[in-house]
């Protein structure tokens, strides 16, 4: 099995995010992470080798930050990596970056599974994976939460992925792109070695001429970036002699302003 | 021909999702901004019934391909149909819900016709003819204005920002019938079968949310069966008590069952059940929030909930920040005297 598995780097879950007064988005002191959701997807791509053989290479979009990523998901055990960094992407959308990720997928050559998060918790889309998928020509099951069979040979496996009404099972054939939920299962911590190995990885970084690509163009542009609006209220403590007495007050409070 | 709003209905087994009606509703208000006739699209097998319900949302037409291929959803021939449909009528927008498969589908639906997609909007204006659309990144941390270039301008909704319209049984219209793109030989992906069908409330959808925090394991006054020893199991034992009295305060309220990530990891309660940046972002009419703290990746996921209500021992704790009401308390005692409240409030 020739595995991809994409990551990107975003913020922490924990960082405080806001837009300054020069406009640019900034997260304090908060670490740059591999992508949560992404570790799910690494997660299932080693797995996924380990029961069947092969390889797993770690592929990021982005600047010379998105190692971060990167070298986290050698620690995991990815066993080899590639950044593509090109200033011509600098600004990019979701079909953009399918394009030159389908570029990469094609340039690996006898790639077998495409693994993702299901998004990234920055730009929160989630429309990456499937345009991928679309512009190989692949199958694509989106939000995989279980592995049931694979088999390597007949290139064919069978999964299931969670949608709002439980879980579909699908069979489908390889080549194939998927995401992972995080029903998968936890991911693993990086060992000590894998670490080690992975701060010491030599990681290729691609151009869009190494990809025979043209910068792709970018049909949606962000316009303004705000801070929300803050949320004006004022807690309003319920106070009572018994819990019987506050829960009265409560439900009389939460009545009256017509939400139920 | 006038222009074309394009409207995707999200079924399963021709039972629609109730964001179908609001991606419906959100094209008829763009038809009143920018002009054009708002047409739904049905992609499924035997669905007359969802055409019938299309038109009483407001739909002006219904553009529907009924055929087995389609009978379950695949990500192969719904794209290769809707996208074969878009290339020859040319819809200046096509909106979806935000759900698992509206989602999916306009970004491979964008992939095959080469056009801009937006997912998950809030909220949308028209200016000079383009649609300004907002939505929240990083989990809703932050908002971003973004416009899609070209046409179709693909837009999905996020659930509950934008009004249904009242059905109206008398409504119809014309049904335009379109064929399936893909032979059945030619889709390599086929369904086994569905398992595990969930009950209750979908939390995205739900108006009302009681949600529960580690802070439901913590009553002292509960002794464990004696066949669980191990320290850990008994934390999941405390915790999952603790869902039955969340559990029950929802059932009162017709309510769906939230979670923080801390409750979620600690195993009291299944993964969809959480709200937060790494699970499902929510906004209910009103949030309930039991023994949770307030994290800010939970705020993330919950902070644009109408009324929040705040059940918690710790005064500091951050989610009375957000919260209307606030309860500095034992959920213990309150959850099941504010049960016994809006059961007889309700009578029910």
């Amino acid at each position: 099995m020739k595995i991809v598995v994409f990551v990107k780097v975003t913020p922490d879950t924990a960082a405080t995010v806001k837009v300054d007064d020069a406009g640019n988005v900034t997260w304090g002191d908060a670490p740059l992470v591999l992508n949560p959701w992404d570790e799910y997807a690494v997660e299932a791509a080693l797995q996924t080798k380990e029961a069947h053989g092969g390889s797993v290479t770690v592929v990021s979009m982005g600047d010379e930050q998105a190692l971060e990523a990167i070298r986290r998901a050698l620690a995991m055990g990815c066993n080899d990596a590639i950044l593509i960094n090109d200033p011509a992407l600098a600004e990019d959308d979701s079909l953009s970056t399918a394009k030159v990720l389908a570029a990469a997928v094609n340039k690996i050559g006898d790639v077998d599974m495409v693994f993702f998060g299901r998004q990234a918790i920055d730009g929160d889309t989630g429309l990456t994976p499937p345009q991928t998928a679309r512009l190989l020509g692949w199958p694509y099951i989106g939000l995989v939460a279980a592995f049931r069979e694979l088999d390597a040979d007949a290139k064919t496996f069978v999964v299931e992925r969670t949608i709002e009404e439980g879980r579909q099972v699908l069979a489908s054939k390889l080549p194939a792109v998927v995401s992972v939920a995080k029903d998968y299962g936890e991911p693993r911590y990086p060992s000590f070695m894998g670490i080690r190995k992975a701060a010491r990885a030599k990681v290729p970084t691609w151009t869009l001429a190494d990809l025979g690509l043209e910068a792709p163009a970018v049909k949606v542009r962000l316009t303004e970036l705000m801070n929300p609006p803050k949320r004006e209220v004022e807690c309003e403590f319920i106070e009572g002699d018994s819990p019987e007495e506050i829960a009265e007050k409560l439900a009389d409070k939460i009545l009256a302003e017509k939400v139920l | 021909m006038s222009k074309q709003i394009w409207a995707y209905v999200d079924h399963f087994k021709g039972d629609p999702l109730m964001p179908s009606w609001e991606a419906i509703g959100a094209a008829r208000m763009l038809a009143e901004k920018m002009g054009g006739e708002v047409a739904a699209v049905v992609l499924g097998s035997g669905v007359d019934g969802v055409v019938q319900q299309a038109f009483h949302y407001g739909a002006d037409k219904v553009i529907v391909a009924d055929d087995a291929t389609l009978a379950d959803y695949r990500a192969e021939p719904y794209t290769e149909t809707l996208a074969k449909a878009a290339a020859d009528q040319a819809p200046a927008v096509i909106l979806f819900p935000t759900t698992t498969r509206g989602r999916e589908l306009a970004a491979m639906a964008g992939a095959a016709l080469d056009a801009g997609v937006i997912a998950d909007i809030i909220e949308m204006d028209v200016v000079d003819g383009k649609i300004v659309t907002t939505r929240p990144v990083y989990a809703g941390k932050l908002l971003a204005k973004a416009v899609a270039e070209g046409e179709p301008q693909i837009i999905t909704l996020r659930v509950r920002a934008f009004p249904k319209l009242e059905p109206d049984t008398s409504r119809s219209g014309e049904v335009v019938t379109i064929e399936a793109a893909l032979p059945e030989d030619a889709i390599a992906t086929k369904v086994v079968e569905y398992a595990t069908t969930q009950g209750g409330v979908s939390l995205t959808e739900a108006a009302i949310i009681v949600s529960g925090g580690r802070g439901v394991s913590n009553n002292p006054n509960l002794t464990p069966p004696p066949d669980i020893t191990d320290d850990n199991e008994i934390e999941i034992w405390r915790g999952k008590q603790g869902f039955k009295l969340i559990g029950e305060l929802a059932e009162t309220l017709g309510a769906a069952v939230g979670a923080s990530r801390a409750a979620v990891d600690a195993g009291y309660i299944p993964y969809e059940h959480q709200v937060g940046q790494t699970g499902k972002v929510v906004s209910p009419d009103l949030y309930i929030a039991c023994g949770i703290s307030g994290a800010i990746q939970h705020q993330a996921g919950m902070r644009n909930s109408k009324i929040i209500v705040a059940i918690n021992t710790d005064p500091e704790a951050p989610i009375f920040k957000l919260a209307r009401y606030g309860v500095v308390g034992d959920l213990w005692e309150i959850v099941p005297a504010l049960n016994q409240a809006f059961k007889k409030k309700l009578g029910k």
